[in-house]
């Protein structure tokens, strides 16, 4: 560059200007050549900066609200899956779940098989939270359940651990063969003091619409990730241990895997 | 004030390294001024592509509960409002895909809430919100006036378009201090992760349907006042106005016509 450069002429903010629209291009460019569409993206930097700012201004601890007897909803309404149609699950259904076990495996020290009278043993939370639909409906429910970090405490989880994967009965697809639910959590969600594995739902035992024998609750995030028939619980290292790409059935099929807004 | 004739703001050749920014006068008694400065222009044009965006995408994901409702749940047997069908050259993305369409309302959510941060703190920090935005007593007191005025579609000239008129002034205010902000908050209050902090907002609202509703009703007065607005930028000079958000320059027209002009003027 020669000296004679005006640096504030409207022409170098112009060129500046082109510069950094050129360089968005050539982003947006190299993100749709990697396959990505322009929405897809959107969600993964919109997904990491309400991921992140999310982590960084809510406290680990920090509660979701709870509301007063009184406030909850005359009906709940059940979504996705209402009865699953897989073999082992009926079976289960059938005898009442007497035969039901959860399994908790993956990186653990101690693999668990538990049956409901197990769980029901266990220091129990109730708590009536909101269900937040990401279609934009609200439910209000009360949910009694052992919280999942006095399960994983027990199993023992080992340090490379990063994510809890939840294994259900369902396939949305109502099929046997169908591909079946499942979702993932961090540990910071897996910990919280209001995730729990619910069994019981407004004073009496968990129905098979809303996730019989047991659901799971995490109160900061949608309804999506609120998995309910939960057969195993898989601690793994990466999402690559998943059964899906994206950590969800939903976040495979495009929606957000950090389902808190 | 003199009729027809506009004051420029510097006496001309006073200066001999004059402000880039001087009034300069243009044939026919018009005068160019320098209205925005480039981050209110940038801020502007940014704000504009993520407001289309939030509204068609939050279209998009209202069609996928058409349905409003106050208080803190779904009442899904009576709901106070059932939204009609949208048409779907009103959609981003084009066809009903709530996952799509929540994943740009998102990104552009975060643009517009950093370019309104961006422009609130600048408008404060440089005095700019106060000296061109914020109505003063005196123009309070003309407030009926110039209703008046308005309504007979007079609108000022002149030196009395340099600032903008107390109607202006409120506008602006309003959308900038109220319903902008409100956007923000019941967006904020229906998530989940944001409740565990902001839960006092929900209880102020009445609950997350409240909230939902709430959202809805600062989106349609913005959608009113795009419509005002737009329309009082064509009917006031759309290239003009035009020019002025892009270039900064804004020309004002003598309140008489003057002896060089041929064409009359068409107020």
């Amino acid at each position: 560059m020669t000296g004679t450069a005006h640096p504030q002429t409207p022409l170098s903010r112009r060129s500046w200007l082109a510069r950094a629209g050129a360089a968005v291009g050539v982003m947006t460019l190299a993100a749709c050549q990697r396959g990505q569409t322009i929405s897809e993206s959107l969600r993964v930097s919109a997904e990491a900066l309400t991921r992140r700012s999310q982590r960084l201004l809510i406290p680990r601890e920090a509660l979701a609200p709870e509301y007063q007897p009184s406030q909850i909803s005359p009906f709940f309404k059940p979504n996705g899956s209402i009865d699953p149609a897989a073999s082992d699950y009926v079976a289960l259904k059938d005898g009442g779940f007497a035969d039901y076990r959860l399994m908790i495996d993956g990186l653990v020290e101690q693999p668990l098989s538990l049956s409901l009278a197990d769980l029901r043993e266990r220091p129990a939370r109730t708590q009536i939270t909101k269900h937040d639909c990401v279609e934009g409906w609200t439910a209000i429910g009360q949910w009694t359940g052992v919280r999942l970090e006095t399960l994983l405490e027990e199993a023992g989880l080992m340090p490379e651990a990063r994510y809890i994967v939840f294994h259900c009965f369902d396939a949305l697809t109502q099929t046997e063969e169908g591909p079946r639910y499942y979702e993932s959590i961090d540990l910071v969600d897996a910990m919280h003091p209001q995730t729990i594995l619910a069994y019981d739902m407004n004073g009496q035992t968990l129905g098979v619409p809303n996730g019989a024998p047991l659901r799971l609750r995490v109160e900061r995030q949608l309804g999506y990730k609120q998995a309910k028939y939960i057969r195993r619980i898989e601690a793994v290292d990466s999402f690559e241990a998943m059964p899906g790409p994206r950590g969800g059935y939903w976040p495979d099929r495009g929606y957000e895997w950090y389902a808190g807004i | 004030m003199t009729d027809g004739v506009i004051e420029t703001t510097t006496p001309p050749g006073a200066d001999p390294a004059p402000d880039r920014h001087a009034d300069r006068p243009l044939p026919g008694g018009r005068v160019d001024t320098y209205r925005h400065p480039p981050l209110v222009r940038i801020s502007h044009w940014l704000n504009v592509t993520a407001v289309v965006v939030l509204i068609m995408s939050g279209l998009n994901i209202l069609l996928a509960h058409p349905h409003l409702d106050w208080g803190t749940d779904t009442n899904f047997g009576n709901h106070w409002l059932d939204i009609p069908p949208i048409p779907n050259w009103l959609l981003l993305p084009q066809g009903r895909n709530l996952a799509e369409a929540r994943h740009w309302h998102f990104f552009f959510a975060w643009v517009f809430v950093i370019n309104g941060l961006i422009y609130l703190a600048y408008g404060f920090i440089s005095r700019r919100f106060n000296g061109r935005l914020w109505p003063s007593r005196a123009d309070l007191a003309g407030f009926w006036p110039s209703v008046k005025e308005h309504a007979r579609f007079h609108f000022p000239k002149d030196e009395e378009a340099r600032n903008y008129n107390v109607i202006q002034k409120l506008t602006y205010v309003f959308m900038i201090l109220v319903v902008l902000p409100m956007m923000l908050i019941t967006g904020l209050s229906m998530s989940p992760g944001f409740n565990a902090v902001g839960g006092f907002l929900l209880d102020i609202m009445g609950g997350r349907q409240s909230a939902r509703t709430l959202h809805f009703i600062s989106g349609a007065l913005i959608v009113g006042f795009i419509v005002v607005h737009v329309g009082l930028v064509v009917w006031t000079g759309f290239v003009n106005n035009m020019r002025a958000m892009i270039t900064g320059w804004f020309v004002l027209e003598p309140s008489a016509p003057a002896n060089d002009d041929h064409k009359g003027d068409a107020s």
